[in-house]
């Protein structure tokens, strides 16, 4: 089994953010994928999704389901993250204060996505965008 | 307890925006209580009640992705419309009150324990 599905995020569209984490955690009950990794890829995928339409004007996410991993790749062509280290911290965040009225921007989100996921891989170039690659064992 | 059973037990203080199709088979597992919403995607437990004063979509969002009963938005906030279109869409139980935080949850939480 190698499965491959890939969605558009779109830019600062909050009505539609989450949409490709729903469909993804859809498709794997369906697929029968242990509900603990369902829900790990479920919050991990919500996180980057929420993250690139914060930061990034959207991107492309790409789900690879094989019979022993599921590995999202989120790219996007925003800002890049200029201090990955930092951006890493709990409570770091650099989200404005309307992103924060809808209950977003506490800094959780990277660490969220770090701590659910057995692999996390951020590629980041500042003014070229960002790549963030996170593997959950199944 | 199931959903509906909490339903049933609920006073006039609590008004129902939106019941998901299986409630009569979702056993309650607890209440959870948080307003940001990234806190609440990594801690929600599944099969929870979670108590919050965030009515926007994204709320919804957080409930399907990680399997909540039923979300209580009290103190009276606002839904807005596309948050109670999209509970509908995605089959969200949604109920609604003027009660603090601190009260829903502990309503409900002498409710189901």
């Amino acid at each position: 089994m190698n499965l491959n599905f890939t969605y558009d995020v779109d830019s600062e569209d909050f009505t539609r953010a989450g949409e490709a984490s729903a469909d993804i955690k859809k498709k794997l009950k369906k697929m029968n994928v242990p509900h603990e990794a369902v829900r790990k890829v479920a919050i991990a995928m919500y996180e980057g999704e929420i993250n690139m339409v914060i930061h990034a004007n959207g991107g492309v996410i790409t789900v690879s389901v094989n019979e022993d991993s599921i590995t999202m790749v989120l790219a996007d062509k925003g800002p890049g993250i200029p201090d990955v280290e930092k951006a890493m911290q709990e409570g770091f965040s650099t989200a404005p204060d309307n992103i924060r009225a809808l209950g977003f921007g506490a800094g959780m989100g990277l660490p969220n996505m770090k701590k659910y996921t057995d692999e996390m891989h951020i590629d980041t170039e500042i003014g070229v965008g960002t790549t963030v690659t996170m593997k959950v064992n199944i | 307890m199931t959903l509906t059973e909490l339903i049933s037990k609920l006073d006039e203080r609590f008004t129902i925006i939106n019941l998901s199709d299986d409630a009569d088979q979702r056993q309650l597992s607890k209440v959870f209580c948080c307003d940001l919403l990234s806190f609440a995607m990594a801690r929600n437990p599944a099969d929870s009640v979670w108590v919050t004063v965030m009515g926007n979509v994204n709320t919804i969002g957080v409930m399907s992705l990680t399997d909540g009963a039923a979300v209580i938005i009290a103190e009276n906030a606002a839904i807005d419309e596309i948050a109670a279109k999209k509970a509908v869409e995605q089959n969200i139980a949604v109920i609604k009150t003027a009660l603090p935080v601190f009260e829903t949850a502990l309503t409900i939480h002498e409710l189901i324990k």
